[in-house]
């Protein structure tokens, strides 16, 4: 079971409207065989069918509030997840809709297929021996036959589950690659794939069918057929005159009532297998670890120094053994190649990376020490490609900090391109960037580091990249007036901003070269 | 769909739910007989029946669902791909990723449960419920009056009713689970950017808002509907004591027919649950079908020299400034254009419009005097900005660009550019140098007649750019244009056009200053 905030008083509530559904059923049976028996109306039934509907209305309320609240935790928790993001939208919306089935219908069904039973045979022995012996002895084939074929079900399921979400990344990367694939001729090669996707989610899920389905099979013949065995011998003791009319629709009335509830969880149990691995998958997404120490250190430029800082993601070194001291107020050129480590580099100094080994020094205390929040409010960092958030462009630019937005869009050669958006700062621009150039991206990225204005530390991954002459000088001119009084670190091929710094430190393979420090 | 197949399933459904009230009915009339004492053999045929129904239900009932859900699954196989068909030749632009990916697997899916949970259970309910009544008014019209009227409550009126209200739900609902979509991903691709600007709080308590009003929301309607099931229990049990009361037959015929019309409506019920998701399935099958109504028609595919020609092209998106203005362009082949000018200026819209990924507003784009009506592969291709690199191998990525390339081929396009990367690494986790790279050797080993490169070596190095791009245009054989914002990349060219706010812009000389700088 899994560890569902709340589940327990869920499932408490959930035996105590099952055990008031078994009263309600006994009383029911009562009432019908009244009724059968050509006796009329009773005040049994009466008062049964207004129980069972005041129960049914109950049930829906209970359940429907415990399934909302629940799938709503799941999702904040789903929002922490490290996961590709095509995989994490999958799960954050179809994914926690999956959970329904298992929260409303199989867990309710699960406990009154406990719950009635036992109280629909304890019925039956005051009543009718010899047919509650027949039904205790085929009622636990049904859940035994349930968990063989169960289980093989449920291993199938999790496999379509696996299936299913490499599908929704496989739709993703495949649209999003559309301009990609069209540009060589290769789209409709694609759709092909796509098809074969399908076909294979297909045949996946028709296997599992067929097993999950001779389970519903082997449960309704177990069921119809101790029917017809308890209806056969009654017939005859009637025939006999040694049993009451009454009794024996009593027992053809309730002896259904006690395979219902394990037919009903067991035709649950597919749908809510789906939905359990969901809720599973959900629960195991690991909550971002809280970085970081408490250490705050006073505002203002800070002196950094790396001591054989090596970073490792598996067999791959990014960074190896790299020794390097920027001074406060020093501006250091970080150049080399691609792939050479400059943004891991850029990384560990955020703290986003904990260098596999060796230390950062931060005026002389350990980043990893220090109050991460706090540290990071004293940095401004422009990322290699800039993520734009659905907002309007003011907001993309102050990230809800109260920046003063058309002095940093002015400073970033913004201001010009705002001026001939539809509604200036207040058009809204839309997922991952969308309807902005990746000139313009770049700059409402430097934007929001030029809005940090009480920043100590400036990180930069290449500012000019992407950008035309034009764009690019006045983003240098405002990457100028970036750096004064402020320690930073850019990482840059373009001369004019290696002119920049104080001095330059060449990256190559991860490591910096013998005799630069 | 297959039709006979789906009529099939249809009927050997049907055909379990007759047993099972066959085996309900007989069962209780064999009981009120028994009661009666009559000699044995006017009991022989029913007990025979009760079992033979009894085997019928479970069989029948197993091959139904088997044959539904086969009919159905192979059906969407191919609507998917038939979706994915018809987003080719769109523009990208008109969805984003979390959009996408809700439509394909959602929409699609939506086909199932419509035809399983909705369609066909709806069909055999109708149908079963109605041939009961049927025989019920040869036992006592008034009695099927009743079961009618109850059948047309519990299993029209209150579907109809849940229907309504998970549509209103939905409504509401739709625009915040659109709108928790984007933001997911948002929050999960720039959760550093945020965290760095301290931002991620609010955009954590946004999305949490969203998903609160989303809660609230399933709460209310999960309270309305219970009423609805409600009142569907109490249809089932008036309607049966009804017709026990109206029946005025027989002791065991009543009883029979009491007992099924109880056992009906357990076939009737759940249809009142399956309503809720009609409005859904219907949006999403409306979705799809317009997505597949409005295909735009092939393109037939140009193969020649490539003669590429703009004359007086404009290209404007609504409510945007024109990307493009008057752009008159010859290029014939070998030609080798440079394109500079400032972000935003319509360089890319110009590349589209060559490879016919965009079509002009107005003017004329013609490859060897055929109109341009979509991309050309074979004659325009090469390395755009924005070039997708899939989630899969090295080797998977480059030969998205040549299926047909020997190990032999991608060594040596990996040679022009540089790329010493092992080819069955995951592309997803190069460095941004790396995957310039990769999208550059791509445009290598396409090798087409005309070469289109938009800042190929942007995020490399100068130095190293500066080489892998020599190399690459010296290996270039036919017309190259190329988009960068370095003129001294366009020494060797025949041409440079400079672009302005979509215009053409005064040429500077090559060696000269920069453009803009004017």
């Amino acid at each position: 079971m899994p560890s569902l905030p709340g589940l327990r008083r869920y499932l408490i509530l959930l035996g105590i409207l099952g055990a008031l559904t078994a009263g309600v059923v006994l009383l029911q049976a009562e009432g019908l065989a009244t009724l059968l028996t050509g006796r009329g109306l009773g005040v049994t039934l009466l008062a049964a069918v207004g129980a069972r509907v005041l129960l049914t209305l109950g049930q829906g309320v209970v359940t429907g509030r415990f399934a909302a609240d629940a799938q709503a935790g799941l999702r904040r928790r789903l929002l922490g997840s490290t996961a590709d993001a095509g995989v994490v939208t999958t799960q954050v919306t179809k994914g926690v809709d999956a959970t329904t089935a298992y929260l409303t219908g199989y867990l309710p069904a699960l406990v009154a297929s406990v719950l009635v039973p036992v109280a629909v045979v304890v019925r039956l022995v005051t009543t009718d021996l010899t047919s509650a012996l027949i039904v205790v002895a085929t009622l636990p084939l049904i859940p035994v036959f349930a968990a063989l074929v169960g289980a093989r079900a449920k291993a199938r399921t999790e496999r379509q589950w696996a299936l299913l979400t490499r599908l929704g990344g496989h739709f993703l990367d495949a649209v999003r690659g559309l301009p990609t694939l069209k540009l060589f001729g290769r789209a409709r090669a694609q759709a092909q794939h796509v098809r074969a996707m399908a076909d294979a989610h297909a045949d996946a899920t028709l296997g599992t069918l067929r097993v999950a389905f001779l389970s519903s099979l082997v449960l309704e013949l177990v069921a119809t057929l101790s029917i017809a065995l308890i209806a056969v011998p009654i017939g005859f003791r009637l025939l006999e005159g040694s049993l009451t009319a009454h009794t024996a629709m009593l027992v053809l009335v309730l002896a259904p009532e006690a395979y219902l509830p394990l037919r009903a969880a067991g035709a649950k149990f597919h749908a809510a297998a789906e939905g359990l691995t969901a809720l599973r998958k959900a629960l195991a997404t690991p909550r971002p670890a809280r970085r970081g120490g408490t250490v705050t250190r006073p505002a203002g430029p800070p002196e950094i120094e790396l001591a054989g800082v090596s970073v490792r993601y598996g067999e791959v070194a990014a960074l190896s053994e790299v020794d390097l001291v920027i001074g406060r107020g020093d501006h250091v050129a970080v150049t080399g190649p691609s792939g050479s480590g400059k943004s891991t580099l850029l990384a560990v100094l955020l703290g986003f990376v904990t260098p596999t080994s060796g230390r950062v020094l931060v005026d002389g205390v350990d980043l990893r020490s220090l109050d991460h929040p706090a540290w990071l409010r004293d940095t401004a960092w422009l990322p290699q490609r800039p993520t734009l958030f659905s907002g309007t462009v003011a907001e993309n630019i102050a990230l809800g900090s109260g920046a003063d937005v058309p002095a940093a869009a002015h400073a970033a050669a913004l201001d010009d391109v705002v001026a001939e958006l539809p509604e200036g700062y207040a058009t809204r621009i839309g997922e991952l960037g969308a309807g902005l150039s990746a000139g313009q991206r770049q700059r409402v990225g430097l934007a929001r580091a030029l809005a940090r204005t009480e920043a100590g530390l400036v990180l930069l991954d290449e500012p000019t990249a992407r950008l035309d002459r034009r764009t690019e000088q006045a983003v240098l001119d405002g990457t100028r007036q970036l750096l004064p009084g402020r320690t930073a670190l850019f990482v840059a091929h373009h001369p004019a901003l290696t002119a920049m710094a104080t001095r330059a430190v060449p990256l190559v393979g991860g490591r910096i070269p013998m005799g630069v420090r | 769909m297959n039709v006979a197949r789906l009529l099939r399933a249809a009927l050997l459904a049907a055909g379990a739910e007759v047993s099972g009230l066959a085996l309900t009915g007989t069962a209780a009339w064999l009981l009120m007989r028994a009661a009666e004492r009559p000699p044995l053999a006017a009991l022989t045929v029913a007990i025979v029946a009760v079992r033979v129904f009894a085997l019928a239900r479970g069989g029948l009932r197993y091959a139904e669902r088997l044959a539904g859900h086969e009919v159905v699954l192979r059906y969407l196989g191919a609507l998917r791909a038939r979706v994915y068909a018809a987003l080719v030749p769109r523009r990208v632009a008109e969805h984003s990723g979390a959009d996408l990916v809700t439509r394909l697997v959602s929409d699609v899916d939506a086909v199932q449960d419509a035809v399983l949970r909705l369609a066909l259970p709806a069909a055999v309910a109708g149908s079963v419920g109605l041939a009961l009544a049927a025989v019920t008014a040869f036992v006592s019209v008034p009695a099927a009056t009743v079961l009618v009227a109850g059948l047309f409550v519990a299993g029209g009126l209150l579907p109809w009713l849940a229907a309504r209200v998970t549509a209103t739900s939905q409504a509401l609902t739709s625009p915040a689970r659109q709108e928790l979509a984007e933001r997911t991903v948002e929050l999960v691709t720039g959760r550093h950017e945020l965290v760095a600007y301290g931002a991620e709080p609010q955009a954590v308590a946004a999305a949490g808002t969203v998903i609160q009003g989303i809660a609230a929301r399933a709460r209310s309607v999960s309270a309305r509907l219970s009423a609805l099931t409600a009142a569907g229990a109490f249809i089932q049990l008036a309607t049966t004591a009804a017709v026990a009361l109206l029946a005025g037959s027989s002791l065991p015929v009543t009883a029979a027919l009491t007992l099924v019309v109880l056992a009906l409506f357990e076939i009737v019920l759940p249809l009142t649950a399956a309503a809720q998701r009609a409005p859904e399935l219907r949006t999403s099958l409306g979705r799809v079908r317009e997505l597949l109504a409005t295909t735009p028609p092939e393109t037939p595919e140009h193969t020649g020299p490539g003669h590429l020609k703009l004359e007086n092209v404009t290209v404007h998106h609504p409510g945007r400034q024109p990307a493009l203005q008057g752009i008159d362009l010859d290029l014939p082949p070998g030609t080798r254009l440079g394109v500079l000018g400032p972000s935003g200026a319509g360089k890319t819209t110009l590349l589209h419009v060559l490879l016919g990924l965009t079509a002009p507003t107005s003017g004329q784009a013609t490859v060897d005097g055929q109109p341009i009506q979509g991309p050309s592969p074979r004659v325009v291709s090469g390395a755009l900005a924005d070039a997708h690199v899939f989630a899969t191998t090295v080797r998977e990525n480059l030969l998205v660009a040549a299926p047909g390339a020997t190990d032999e081929d991608l060594r040596a396009a990996c040679a022009v550019t540089d790329l010493d990367v092992a080819w069955d690494r995951d592309a997803t986790t190069l460095s941004g140098g790396q995957r310039q790279r990769l999208v550059l050797t791509r445009a290598v080993l396409a090798a087409p007649p005309v070469l289109v490169l938009d800042e190929p070596v942007e995020g490399l190095d100068e130095t190293h750019g500066d080489e892998v791009l020599a190399r690459v245009l010296a290996n270039a054989k036919g017309t190259v244009v190329l988009v960068t914002h370095r003129p001294e990349h366009l020494g060797s060219f025949d041409r440079v056009l400079s672009l302005e706010d979509g215009r053409p812009a005064p040429a500077p000389s090559v060696a000269g200053p920069a453009p803009g700088s004017r």
